[in-house]
Protein backbone atom coordinates (compact mmCIF):
# COMPACT_ATOMS: atom_id res chain seq x y z
CA UNK A 1 0.00 0.00 0.00
CA UNK A 2 1.51 3.19 -1.11
CA UNK A 3 2.52 5.92 1.18
CA UNK A 4 0.36 9.01 1.56
CA UNK A 5 1.77 11.84 0.55
CA UNK A 6 0.95 15.39 2.22
CA UNK A 7 -0.39 18.06 0.13
CA UNK A 8 -2.13 21.67 0.89
CA UNK A 9 -4.82 23.82 -0.24
CA UNK A 10 -2.81 25.78 -1.73
CA UNK A 11 0.71 24.71 -3.32
CA UNK A 12 2.91 26.58 -5.94
CA UNK A 13 3.91 23.74 -8.45
CA UNK A 14 4.29 24.51 -11.80
CA UNK A 15 3.17 22.13 -14.46
CA UNK A 16 5.51 18.98 -14.60
CA UNK A 17 5.03 18.81 -11.10
CA UNK A 18 1.33 19.25 -11.14
CA UNK A 19 1.05 16.84 -13.64
CA UNK A 20 3.48 14.31 -12.05
CA UNK A 21 1.38 14.41 -8.83
CA UNK A 22 -1.83 14.06 -10.81
CA UNK A 23 -0.24 11.06 -12.28
CA UNK A 24 0.54 9.91 -8.48
CA UNK A 25 -3.30 10.50 -7.31
CA UNK A 26 -4.81 8.44 -10.17
CA UNK A 27 -2.66 5.39 -8.98
CA UNK A 28 -1.34 4.57 -13.03
CA UNK A 29 -0.18 1.41 -13.16
CA UNK A 30 2.49 1.31 -15.52
CA UNK A 31 4.60 4.78 -16.55
CA UNK A 32 7.23 3.26 -19.32
CA UNK A 33 9.42 6.53 -19.81
CA UNK A 34 12.67 7.99 -21.08
CA UNK A 35 13.40 11.80 -20.10
CA UNK A 36 13.36 14.24 -22.44
CA UNK A 37 13.29 18.61 -21.76
CA UNK A 38 11.18 20.02 -21.24
CA UNK A 39 9.14 17.30 -19.65
CA UNK A 40 12.16 15.38 -17.76
CA UNK A 41 10.83 16.39 -14.06
CA UNK A 42 6.86 14.38 -14.74
CA UNK A 43 8.81 11.56 -14.99
CA UNK A 44 11.91 12.20 -12.41
CA UNK A 45 9.16 13.21 -9.99
CA UNK A 46 7.54 10.42 -10.77
CA UNK A 47 10.42 7.59 -10.28
CA UNK A 48 10.86 9.90 -7.12
CA UNK A 49 7.37 8.88 -5.67
CA UNK A 50 8.08 5.39 -6.67
CA UNK A 51 11.31 4.97 -4.95
CA UNK A 52 10.18 6.42 -1.78
CA UNK A 53 6.84 4.46 -1.42
CA UNK A 54 4.59 6.59 -2.71
CA UNK A 55 3.21 4.60 -5.15
CA UNK A 56 2.10 0.68 -6.45
CA UNK A 57 2.62 0.90 -9.89
CA UNK A 58 5.30 -0.02 -12.00
CA UNK A 59 7.77 2.25 -13.37
CA UNK A 60 9.68 1.03 -16.89
CA UNK A 61 12.85 2.75 -17.50
CA UNK A 62 13.15 2.06 -21.12
CA UNK A 63 15.60 2.85 -24.32
CA UNK A 64 13.56 5.30 -26.03
CA UNK A 65 10.64 7.10 -26.78
CA UNK A 66 9.33 4.45 -29.18
CA UNK A 67 10.11 1.64 -26.73
CA UNK A 68 8.01 3.95 -23.68
CA UNK A 69 5.11 4.78 -25.86
CA UNK A 70 5.49 0.93 -27.17
CA UNK A 71 5.79 -0.35 -23.07
CA UNK A 72 2.75 1.81 -22.78
CA UNK A 73 0.96 0.15 -25.36
CA UNK A 74 1.52 -3.60 -24.06
CA UNK A 75 0.80 -2.47 -20.81
CA UNK A 76 -2.39 -0.70 -21.66
CA UNK A 77 -3.51 -3.98 -23.74
CA UNK A 78 -2.64 -6.25 -20.80
CA UNK A 79 -5.22 -4.57 -18.87
CA UNK A 80 -3.46 -1.72 -16.49
CA UNK A 81 -4.24 2.35 -16.97
CA UNK A 82 -1.25 3.87 -18.37
CA UNK A 83 0.73 7.18 -18.56
CA UNK A 84 3.66 8.47 -19.73
CA UNK A 85 5.73 11.82 -20.70
CA UNK A 86 7.50 13.38 -23.36
CA UNK A 87 8.51 16.67 -25.59
CA UNK A 88 9.62 17.35 -29.42
CA UNK A 89 12.36 14.65 -30.52
CA UNK A 90 10.70 12.29 -28.12
CA UNK A 91 7.40 12.79 -29.15
CA UNK A 92 8.48 12.54 -33.28
CA UNK A 93 9.67 9.50 -32.11
CA UNK A 94 6.65 8.34 -30.49
CA UNK A 95 4.90 8.76 -33.28
CA UNK A 96 4.54 5.31 -35.23
CA UNK A 97 3.39 4.23 -31.93
CA UNK A 98 1.10 7.06 -31.28
CA UNK A 99 -0.95 5.42 -34.24
CA UNK A 100 -0.83 1.79 -33.16
CA UNK A 101 -1.91 3.09 -29.98
CA UNK A 102 -5.39 5.05 -30.66
CA UNK A 103 -5.60 2.32 -33.64
CA UNK A 104 -5.68 -0.36 -30.72
CA UNK A 105 -8.09 2.05 -28.92
CA UNK A 106 -5.42 1.48 -25.55
CA UNK A 107 -7.11 4.59 -23.44
CA UNK A 108 -3.10 5.62 -22.63
CA UNK A 109 -2.66 9.22 -20.99
CA UNK A 110 0.53 11.11 -22.94
CA UNK A 111 1.25 14.41 -21.07
CA UNK A 112 3.52 16.79 -23.52
CA UNK A 113 5.50 19.57 -22.36
CA UNK A 114 5.26 20.89 -26.39
CA UNK A 115 8.38 22.26 -27.22
CA UNK A 116 10.10 23.06 -30.60
CA UNK A 117 11.61 20.53 -33.30
CA UNK A 118 15.32 20.54 -34.84
CA UNK A 119 16.52 21.74 -36.67
CA UNK A 120 18.20 24.03 -35.66
CA UNK A 121 18.34 22.36 -32.19
CA UNK A 122 15.98 24.45 -29.56
CA UNK A 123 14.67 23.20 -26.15
CA UNK A 124 12.06 25.60 -25.49
CA UNK A 125 8.55 25.45 -25.83
CA UNK A 126 6.27 25.69 -29.27
CA UNK A 127 3.65 23.60 -30.80
CA UNK A 128 5.54 21.81 -33.52
CA UNK A 129 5.04 18.71 -31.52
CA UNK A 130 1.70 19.15 -30.55
CA UNK A 131 0.78 19.62 -34.24
CA UNK A 132 2.22 16.35 -35.16
CA UNK A 133 -0.06 14.66 -33.23
CA UNK A 134 -3.20 16.19 -34.87
CA UNK A 135 -3.86 13.32 -37.11
CA UNK A 136 -2.83 10.60 -34.59
CA UNK A 137 -6.46 9.68 -33.29
CA UNK A 138 -5.75 10.91 -29.52
CA UNK A 139 -7.75 13.03 -28.02
CA UNK A 140 -5.52 16.05 -27.77
CA UNK A 141 -6.47 18.55 -24.65
CA UNK A 142 -4.69 21.73 -24.03
CA UNK A 143 -3.77 23.42 -20.75
CA UNK A 144 -2.91 27.35 -20.38
CA UNK A 145 -1.38 27.55 -16.95
CA UNK A 146 0.29 24.96 -14.39
CA UNK A 147 -2.99 24.10 -12.75
CA UNK A 148 -4.79 23.55 -15.40
CA UNK A 149 -2.09 20.78 -16.71
CA UNK A 150 -3.12 19.04 -13.21
CA UNK A 151 -6.96 19.26 -14.18
CA UNK A 152 -6.53 18.25 -17.61
CA UNK A 153 -4.12 15.22 -16.39
CA UNK A 154 -7.42 13.97 -14.49
CA UNK A 155 -9.82 14.76 -16.40
CA UNK A 156 -7.58 12.45 -19.06
CA UNK A 157 -7.83 9.59 -17.65
CA UNK A 158 -11.79 9.91 -17.28
CA UNK A 159 -12.05 10.61 -21.01
CA UNK A 160 -9.92 8.35 -22.61
CA UNK A 161 -11.03 5.27 -20.03
CA UNK A 162 -14.91 6.34 -20.69
CA UNK A 163 -16.64 3.13 -22.27
CA UNK A 164 -18.18 4.74 -24.89
CA UNK A 165 -14.48 6.43 -26.20
CA UNK A 166 -11.86 4.35 -25.06
CA UNK A 167 -9.41 6.38 -27.07
CA UNK A 168 -5.76 7.52 -26.13
CA UNK A 169 -5.20 11.15 -24.36
CA UNK A 170 -2.56 13.59 -24.63
CA UNK A 171 -2.31 16.85 -21.98
CA UNK A 172 -0.72 19.20 -23.31
CA UNK A 173 1.43 22.24 -21.71
CA UNK A 174 3.67 24.80 -22.89
CA UNK A 175 7.24 23.64 -22.03
CA UNK A 176 9.27 26.11 -20.11
CA UNK A 177 6.36 28.59 -19.82
CA UNK A 178 3.83 26.20 -18.08
CA UNK A 179 5.80 23.25 -17.62
CA UNK A 180 8.49 25.05 -15.90
CA UNK A 181 6.85 28.40 -14.01
CA UNK A 182 5.54 27.85 -10.42
CA UNK A 183 1.87 29.49 -9.91
CA UNK A 184 -0.34 28.60 -7.07
CA UNK A 185 -2.12 25.33 -7.85
CA UNK A 186 -4.92 24.06 -5.83
CA UNK A 187 -4.67 20.33 -5.72
CA UNK A 188 -7.71 18.06 -4.81
CA UNK A 189 -6.83 15.67 -1.73
CA UNK A 190 -5.90 12.31 -2.95
CA UNK A 191 -9.29 10.81 -2.03
CA UNK A 192 -11.34 13.14 -4.01
CA UNK A 193 -8.99 13.05 -7.27
CA UNK A 194 -8.94 9.01 -7.01
CA UNK A 195 -13.02 9.35 -6.30
CA UNK A 196 -13.19 11.35 -9.70
CA UNK A 197 -10.63 9.08 -11.85
CA UNK A 198 -11.99 6.12 -10.56
CA UNK A 199 -10.97 2.82 -10.94
CA UNK A 200 -9.58 1.16 -14.30
CA UNK A 201 -12.55 -0.83 -16.10
CA UNK A 202 -10.75 -3.16 -18.25
CA UNK A 203 -11.94 -3.73 -22.03
CA UNK A 204 -10.84 -6.76 -23.77
CA UNK A 205 -7.58 -7.17 -21.55
CA UNK A 206 -4.88 -9.67 -22.63
CA UNK A 207 -4.14 -10.99 -19.14
CA UNK A 208 -7.93 -12.63 -19.55
CA UNK A 209 -6.77 -16.09 -20.34
CA UNK A 210 -10.34 -17.14 -20.02
CA UNK A 211 -11.00 -15.36 -23.14
CA UNK A 212 -8.02 -14.56 -25.28
CA UNK A 213 -8.06 -11.64 -27.56
CA UNK A 214 -5.58 -10.02 -30.83
CA UNK A 215 -4.37 -6.71 -30.58
CA UNK A 216 -2.53 -5.20 -33.31
CA UNK A 217 -4.05 -7.57 -36.29
CA UNK A 218 -3.60 -6.37 -40.14
CA UNK A 219 -6.12 -5.87 -41.99
CA UNK A 220 -6.22 -4.42 -46.16
CA UNK A 221 -8.54 -3.11 -47.80
CA UNK A 222 -11.04 -5.40 -46.71
CA UNK A 223 -11.84 -3.24 -43.37
CA UNK A 224 -8.79 -1.23 -42.22
CA UNK A 225 -11.17 1.59 -44.14
CA UNK A 226 -14.09 0.51 -41.56
CA UNK A 227 -11.93 0.75 -38.83
CA UNK A 228 -10.74 4.20 -39.54
CA UNK A 229 -13.73 5.07 -39.81
CA UNK A 230 -15.46 3.99 -36.51
CA UNK A 231 -12.33 5.86 -34.60
CA UNK A 232 -12.60 8.75 -35.80
CA UNK A 233 -16.60 8.44 -35.35
CA UNK A 234 -15.72 7.34 -31.69
CA UNK A 235 -13.34 10.74 -31.74
CA UNK A 236 -16.16 12.71 -32.81
CA UNK A 237 -18.79 11.42 -30.62
CA UNK A 238 -16.16 11.96 -27.67
CA UNK A 239 -17.58 15.16 -27.79
CA UNK A 240 -20.13 15.19 -25.74
CA UNK A 241 -18.45 12.60 -22.84
CA UNK A 242 -15.64 15.44 -22.88
CA UNK A 243 -18.64 17.81 -22.03
CA UNK A 244 -20.15 16.16 -19.25
CA UNK A 245 -16.65 15.12 -17.73
CA UNK A 246 -15.42 18.78 -17.67
CA UNK A 247 -18.74 19.67 -16.10
CA UNK A 248 -18.50 16.63 -13.49
CA UNK A 249 -14.67 18.40 -12.62
CA UNK A 250 -16.45 21.85 -12.38
CA UNK A 251 -18.99 20.60 -9.82
CA UNK A 252 -16.04 18.90 -7.84
CA UNK A 253 -13.60 22.02 -8.13
CA UNK A 254 -15.22 24.87 -9.06
CA UNK A 255 -13.13 24.93 -12.08
CA UNK A 256 -15.79 24.40 -15.18
CA UNK A 257 -13.49 23.60 -18.34
CA UNK A 258 -15.39 24.13 -22.08
CA UNK A 259 -13.95 22.30 -25.64
CA UNK A 260 -13.59 25.71 -26.72
CA UNK A 261 -13.08 28.67 -24.03
CA UNK A 262 -14.06 32.07 -24.50
CA UNK A 263 -13.40 35.18 -22.95
CA UNK A 264 -14.59 38.67 -23.06
CA UNK A 265 -16.62 37.21 -26.25
CA UNK A 266 -20.47 38.58 -25.59
CA UNK A 267 -20.09 41.46 -27.66
CA UNK A 268 -16.78 41.15 -28.80
CA UNK A 269 -15.76 43.12 -32.16
CA UNK A 270 -12.31 41.54 -32.71
CA UNK A 271 -11.07 38.54 -31.47
CA UNK A 272 -7.59 36.06 -31.51
CA UNK A 273 -6.99 32.22 -31.12
CA UNK A 274 -4.94 30.94 -30.01
CA UNK A 275 -3.62 27.60 -27.98
CA UNK A 276 -0.98 26.93 -25.07
CA UNK A 277 0.22 30.03 -22.68
CA UNK A 278 -0.22 33.07 -24.83
CA UNK A 279 -4.08 32.56 -24.37
CA UNK A 280 -3.55 33.92 -20.94
CA UNK A 281 -1.37 36.26 -21.95
CA UNK A 282 -4.30 37.71 -24.71
CA UNK A 283 -6.59 37.37 -21.97
CA UNK A 284 -4.75 40.29 -20.36
CA UNK A 285 -4.36 42.18 -23.77
CA UNK A 286 -7.70 41.99 -23.98
CA UNK A 287 -8.94 43.50 -20.64
CA UNK A 288 -6.63 45.96 -20.76
CA UNK A 289 -7.79 46.65 -24.54
CA UNK A 290 -11.43 46.96 -23.30
CA UNK A 291 -10.43 49.26 -20.73
CA UNK A 292 -9.17 51.91 -23.71
CA UNK A 293 -12.56 50.98 -25.44
CA UNK A 294 -12.16 48.70 -27.71
CA UNK A 295 -14.31 45.60 -27.82
CA UNK A 296 -11.60 42.69 -27.89
CA UNK A 297 -12.20 39.05 -27.08
CA UNK A 298 -10.19 35.59 -27.37
CA UNK A 299 -11.08 32.17 -28.39
CA UNK A 300 -9.14 29.47 -27.21
CA UNK A 301 -9.53 25.48 -28.35
CA UNK A 302 -9.08 23.60 -24.75
CA UNK A 303 -9.30 20.30 -26.93
CA UNK A 304 -7.61 20.84 -29.86
CA UNK A 305 -8.35 16.75 -31.05
CA UNK A 306 -11.55 16.19 -31.53
CA UNK A 307 -11.39 19.40 -32.94
CA UNK A 308 -14.82 21.30 -32.04
CA UNK A 309 -15.65 22.90 -35.25
CA UNK A 310 -19.21 23.44 -34.35
CA UNK A 311 -18.33 25.35 -30.87
CA UNK A 312 -15.87 27.59 -32.51
CA UNK A 313 -18.00 28.46 -35.16
CA UNK A 314 -21.01 29.45 -32.44
CA UNK A 315 -17.99 31.18 -30.43
CA UNK A 316 -16.85 33.38 -33.14
CA UNK A 317 -20.13 33.75 -35.43
CA UNK A 318 -20.76 37.19 -34.53
CA UNK A 319 -17.01 38.96 -34.37
CA UNK A 320 -15.83 41.04 -37.58
CA UNK A 321 -12.29 40.21 -37.18
CA UNK A 322 -10.28 37.09 -36.00
CA UNK A 323 -6.31 36.83 -35.98
CA UNK A 324 -5.46 33.21 -35.84
CA UNK A 325 -2.22 32.63 -33.88
CA UNK A 326 -0.23 29.41 -34.64
CA UNK A 327 2.88 28.47 -32.55
CA UNK A 328 4.19 26.13 -35.20
CA UNK A 329 5.76 26.42 -38.40
CA UNK A 330 3.49 25.92 -40.69
CA UNK A 331 6.26 24.51 -43.36
CA UNK A 332 4.70 26.22 -47.20
CA UNK A 333 1.13 26.24 -45.64
CA UNK A 334 -1.31 28.35 -44.07
CA UNK A 335 -1.08 28.00 -40.16
CA UNK A 336 -2.98 24.84 -38.80
CA UNK A 337 -5.07 26.67 -36.51
CA UNK A 338 -5.51 29.10 -39.41
CA UNK A 339 -6.95 26.88 -41.61
CA UNK A 340 -9.40 24.57 -39.23
CA UNK A 341 -11.01 27.97 -37.82
CA UNK A 342 -11.35 29.46 -41.29
CA UNK A 343 -13.02 26.41 -42.35
CA UNK A 344 -15.59 26.58 -39.24
CA UNK A 345 -16.19 29.89 -40.10
CA UNK A 346 -16.57 29.31 -43.63
CA UNK A 347 -20.11 28.02 -42.74
CA UNK A 348 -21.55 30.89 -41.03
CA UNK A 349 -23.43 33.74 -42.49
CA UNK A 350 -21.30 36.67 -41.77
CA UNK A 351 -17.99 34.93 -42.74
CA UNK A 352 -15.57 37.41 -40.99
CA UNK A 353 -12.78 38.03 -41.55
CA UNK A 354 -9.49 36.04 -40.44
CA UNK A 355 -5.74 36.34 -40.87
CA UNK A 356 -3.54 34.30 -39.71
CA UNK A 357 0.35 34.81 -37.21
CA UNK A 358 2.83 32.67 -36.66
CA UNK A 359 4.44 33.35 -33.80
CA UNK A 360 6.60 32.46 -31.04
CA UNK A 361 8.65 29.62 -32.55
CA UNK A 362 11.62 27.66 -30.67
CA UNK A 363 10.24 29.80 -27.35
CA UNK A 364 10.32 33.67 -28.60
CA UNK A 365 8.90 35.87 -26.30
CA UNK A 366 4.92 36.29 -26.94
CA UNK A 367 4.44 40.03 -24.92
CA UNK A 368 0.75 41.54 -24.02
CA UNK A 369 2.13 44.84 -26.34
CA UNK A 370 2.35 42.26 -29.08
CA UNK A 371 -0.90 40.91 -28.31
CA UNK A 372 -2.43 44.55 -28.50
CA UNK A 373 -0.83 45.31 -31.69
CA UNK A 374 -2.13 41.75 -33.51
CA UNK A 375 -5.77 43.05 -31.75
CA UNK A 376 -5.51 46.50 -32.49
CA UNK A 377 -5.05 45.48 -36.25
CA UNK A 378 -7.82 43.50 -36.59
CA UNK A 379 -9.72 46.66 -35.30
CA UNK A 380 -7.93 48.76 -38.38
CA UNK A 381 -9.02 45.89 -40.75
CA UNK A 382 -13.02 46.12 -39.23
CA UNK A 383 -12.90 49.98 -39.50
CA UNK A 384 -11.37 49.69 -43.23
CA UNK A 385 -14.11 47.39 -44.38
CA UNK A 386 -11.57 44.60 -45.60
CA UNK A 387 -7.67 43.06 -44.77
CA UNK A 388 -5.42 45.60 -44.73
CA UNK A 389 -2.28 43.18 -44.30
CA UNK A 390 -1.04 39.60 -45.83
CA UNK A 391 -3.35 37.18 -44.85
CA UNK A 392 -0.31 35.37 -43.05
CA UNK A 393 2.35 37.32 -41.30
CA UNK A 394 5.04 36.38 -38.78
CA UNK A 395 4.60 37.76 -35.27
CA UNK A 396 8.22 38.41 -33.57
CA UNK A 397 10.52 38.11 -36.17
CA UNK A 398 13.63 39.60 -36.10
CA UNK A 399 14.60 41.35 -39.50
CA UNK A 400 12.61 42.62 -42.46
CA UNK A 401 8.92 41.80 -42.14
CA UNK A 402 7.05 38.64 -43.23
CA UNK A 403 3.77 38.02 -44.85
CA UNK A 404 2.05 36.12 -47.49
CA UNK A 405 -0.87 37.20 -50.01
CA UNK A 406 -3.74 39.36 -50.38
CA UNK A 407 -7.52 39.35 -49.97
CA UNK A 408 -9.17 39.09 -53.00
CA UNK A 409 -12.81 40.14 -51.07
CA UNK A 410 -13.23 44.08 -51.33
CA UNK B 1 1.84 43.49 -9.08
CA UNK B 2 5.33 43.09 -7.66
CA UNK B 3 8.14 41.67 -10.05
CA UNK B 4 11.40 40.57 -9.60
CA UNK B 5 14.35 39.81 -11.58
CA UNK B 6 17.01 37.59 -10.67
CA UNK B 7 20.64 37.45 -12.43
CA UNK B 8 22.75 34.11 -11.42
CA UNK B 9 25.11 31.50 -12.88
CA UNK B 10 23.17 28.17 -13.66
CA UNK B 11 23.84 25.70 -10.29
CA UNK B 12 23.85 29.30 -7.82
CA UNK B 13 20.02 28.28 -6.93
CA UNK B 14 18.34 31.38 -8.25
CA UNK B 15 15.26 28.86 -9.56
CA UNK B 16 15.13 27.14 -6.36
CA UNK B 17 15.49 30.73 -4.49
CA UNK B 18 12.49 31.98 -6.60
CA UNK B 19 10.35 29.15 -6.10
CA UNK B 20 11.09 29.09 -2.15
CA UNK B 21 10.00 33.00 -2.26
CA UNK B 22 6.79 32.17 -4.61
CA UNK B 23 5.94 29.20 -1.32
CA UNK B 24 6.04 31.56 1.59
CA UNK B 25 4.36 34.91 -0.39
CA UNK B 26 1.43 32.51 -1.41
CA UNK B 27 1.21 31.45 2.18
CA UNK B 28 0.00 34.92 2.62
CA UNK B 29 -2.99 34.41 0.22
CA UNK B 30 -0.89 36.67 -2.37
CA UNK B 31 -1.04 34.93 -5.76
CA UNK B 32 2.25 34.37 -7.11
CA UNK B 33 4.51 33.25 -10.76
CA UNK B 34 8.27 32.04 -10.37
CA UNK B 35 9.60 31.03 -13.82
CA UNK B 36 13.59 30.80 -15.32
CA UNK B 37 14.69 31.88 -18.59
CA UNK B 38 17.53 28.32 -18.69
CA UNK B 39 17.48 25.16 -20.88
CA UNK B 40 20.16 23.20 -21.71
CA UNK B 41 22.84 25.96 -19.69
CA UNK B 42 25.37 24.46 -18.10
CA UNK B 43 26.33 25.38 -14.94
CA UNK B 44 28.40 28.73 -14.56
CA UNK B 45 26.29 29.99 -17.53
CA UNK B 46 24.50 33.53 -16.47
CA UNK B 47 21.25 32.79 -16.64
CA UNK B 48 17.92 34.53 -15.38
CA UNK B 49 15.00 33.74 -12.87
CA UNK B 50 11.67 35.77 -12.16
CA UNK B 51 8.79 36.45 -9.89
CA UNK B 52 5.46 38.04 -9.97
CA UNK B 53 3.24 38.54 -6.96
CA UNK B 54 -0.12 39.93 -7.21
CA UNK B 55 -3.11 40.64 -5.41
CA UNK B 56 -5.13 38.33 -7.99
CA UNK B 57 -4.38 35.22 -10.32
CA UNK B 58 -1.20 36.26 -12.69
CA UNK B 59 -2.25 35.34 -16.02
CA UNK B 60 0.29 37.56 -17.93
CA UNK B 61 3.04 34.56 -19.54
CA UNK B 62 5.26 36.79 -21.18
CA UNK B 63 8.96 36.82 -19.97
CA UNK B 64 9.73 40.85 -20.32
CA UNK B 65 9.44 42.71 -17.38
CA UNK B 66 9.84 45.72 -15.66
CA UNK B 67 11.22 44.62 -12.43
CA UNK B 68 10.59 46.19 -8.73
CA UNK B 69 13.34 44.30 -7.13
CA UNK B 70 16.85 43.29 -9.81
CA UNK B 71 18.50 40.83 -7.01
CA UNK B 72 22.15 39.55 -8.08
CA UNK B 73 23.23 36.57 -6.76
CA UNK B 74 26.74 36.46 -8.89
CA UNK B 75 29.32 39.25 -7.80
CA UNK B 76 30.76 39.06 -11.37
CA UNK B 77 27.13 39.40 -13.33
CA UNK B 78 26.89 42.95 -11.29
CA UNK B 79 29.44 44.16 -13.77
CA UNK B 80 28.95 41.72 -17.15
CA UNK B 81 25.29 41.15 -17.25
CA UNK B 82 22.90 43.98 -18.30
CA UNK B 83 21.63 45.12 -14.82
CA UNK B 84 19.73 47.53 -15.56
CA UNK B 85 18.07 46.42 -18.30
CA UNK B 86 14.39 47.67 -18.38
CA UNK B 87 14.03 49.52 -14.79
CA UNK B 88 11.91 52.25 -13.33
CA UNK B 89 12.87 55.01 -11.65
CA UNK B 90 11.42 52.89 -8.43
CA UNK B 91 13.54 49.60 -9.23
CA UNK B 92 15.41 48.58 -6.36
CA UNK B 93 19.25 46.66 -6.59
CA UNK B 94 20.27 44.24 -4.14
CA UNK B 95 23.84 42.93 -5.49
CA UNK B 96 25.72 40.19 -3.80
CA UNK B 97 29.26 41.83 -2.87
CA UNK B 98 32.43 41.50 -1.23
CA UNK B 99 32.96 45.58 -2.11
CA UNK B 100 31.72 48.36 -0.18
CA UNK B 101 28.48 49.99 -1.86
CA UNK B 102 30.87 53.12 -2.95
CA UNK B 103 33.59 50.57 -4.31
CA UNK B 104 30.95 48.53 -6.13
CA UNK B 105 29.03 51.84 -7.72
CA UNK B 106 32.47 53.03 -9.28
CA UNK B 107 32.83 49.90 -11.53
CA UNK B 108 28.80 49.52 -12.10
CA UNK B 109 27.89 53.61 -14.48
CA UNK B 110 24.72 52.36 -15.01
CA UNK B 111 23.90 52.53 -11.11
CA UNK B 112 24.79 56.39 -11.42
CA UNK B 113 21.62 58.57 -10.01
CA UNK B 114 20.66 55.36 -8.16
CA UNK B 115 22.44 55.26 -5.73
CA UNK B 116 19.49 55.08 -2.91
CA UNK B 117 18.23 52.34 -4.42
CA UNK B 118 21.22 50.20 -4.45
CA UNK B 119 21.86 48.12 -1.60
CA UNK B 120 24.62 45.37 -1.13
CA UNK B 121 25.32 42.12 0.75
CA UNK B 122 28.08 39.20 0.40
CA UNK B 123 25.44 36.71 0.07
CA UNK B 124 28.88 34.40 -1.18
CA UNK B 125 30.42 34.79 2.71
CA UNK B 126 27.50 34.43 4.05
CA UNK B 127 26.79 31.49 2.55
CA UNK B 128 30.78 29.74 3.29
CA UNK B 129 29.93 30.62 6.81
CA UNK B 130 26.75 29.77 7.30
CA UNK B 131 26.16 26.40 4.90
CA UNK B 132 29.29 25.82 4.03
CA UNK B 133 29.43 26.49 0.34
CA UNK B 134 28.35 28.79 -2.13
CA UNK B 135 24.56 28.67 -2.18
CA UNK B 136 23.97 32.46 -2.30
CA UNK B 137 20.26 31.97 -2.67
CA UNK B 138 19.08 31.67 0.68
CA UNK B 139 20.81 34.68 2.18
CA UNK B 140 19.85 36.89 -0.68
CA UNK B 141 16.07 35.76 0.19
CA UNK B 142 16.91 37.86 3.60
CA UNK B 143 18.44 40.58 2.39
CA UNK B 144 15.24 41.07 -0.03
CA UNK B 145 12.70 40.40 2.97
CA UNK B 146 14.73 43.73 4.58
CA UNK B 147 14.97 45.72 1.40
CA UNK B 148 11.27 45.10 0.89
CA UNK B 149 9.83 44.94 3.81
CA UNK B 150 7.34 42.24 3.00
CA UNK B 151 7.98 40.20 5.38
CA UNK B 152 8.77 40.09 9.36
CA UNK B 153 11.91 38.29 9.80
CA UNK B 154 10.53 35.19 12.04
CA UNK B 155 7.41 34.84 9.76
CA UNK B 156 9.39 33.93 6.85
CA UNK B 157 11.87 32.22 8.82
CA UNK B 158 8.92 30.14 9.75
CA UNK B 159 7.60 29.91 6.60
CA UNK B 160 10.95 28.76 5.08
CA UNK B 161 11.09 26.03 7.79
CA UNK B 162 8.16 24.34 6.19
CA UNK B 163 9.44 24.69 2.54
CA UNK B 164 13.03 22.98 3.35
CA UNK B 165 11.28 20.35 6.00
CA UNK B 166 12.36 17.64 3.60
CA UNK B 167 15.88 18.40 4.15
CA UNK B 168 18.04 17.23 7.18
CA UNK B 169 17.65 19.70 10.45
CA UNK B 170 21.22 20.52 9.99
CA UNK B 171 20.90 22.35 6.38
CA UNK B 172 17.54 24.23 7.68
CA UNK B 173 19.26 25.75 10.56
CA UNK B 174 22.16 26.61 8.24
CA UNK B 175 20.22 28.64 6.12
CA UNK B 176 18.05 29.94 8.41
CA UNK B 177 21.37 31.27 9.52
CA UNK B 178 22.19 32.70 6.52
CA UNK B 179 18.82 34.38 5.55
CA UNK B 180 18.54 36.42 9.21
CA UNK B 181 22.92 37.25 8.63
CA UNK B 182 21.97 38.75 5.43
CA UNK B 183 18.77 40.50 6.89
CA UNK B 184 21.17 42.13 9.52
CA UNK B 185 23.76 42.61 6.75
CA UNK B 186 22.38 44.22 3.70
CA UNK B 187 23.07 47.75 3.96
Amino acid sequence: MAEKYEIKETEVWDGNYAISQALRQAQVDVVAAYPITPSTPIVENYGNYVANGYIDGEFVMVESEHAAMSGCVGAAAAGGRVATATSSQGFALMVEVLYQASGMRLPIVLTVANRALASPLNVRGDHSDMYLGRDSGWIQLDAFNAEEAYDMTLCAFRIGEHLNVRLPVMVHQDGFLTSHTAQNIHPLSDEEAYGFVGDYKCVDEMLDFTRPVTYGAQTEEDWHFEHKAKQHKALMDSRTIIDEIFAEYGNLTGRTYKRVESYLMEDAEVAIVALGSSVETCRLAAEELRAEGVKAGVVAPRCFRPFPFDAVREALKDVKAIACLDRSSPGGAMGALFNEVSAALYSTQARPMVTNFIYGLGGRDFSVKEAKRIFMEQKAHVDAGHITTPIQQFSGLRGPKLGFFETKRS
Amino acid sequence: MVEIRWHSRAGQGAVTGAKGLGDVVSTTGKEVQAFALYGSAKRGAAMRAYNRIDDKKIINHEKFMLPDYVLVIDPALAFTDNITENDKPSTHYIITTHLSKEELMKGIPALLGKEDRVFVVDCMQISLDTIGRVVPNAPMLGAFIKVSGMFELDYFLESMKRVLSKFPQKIIDSNMDAISRAYNEVK
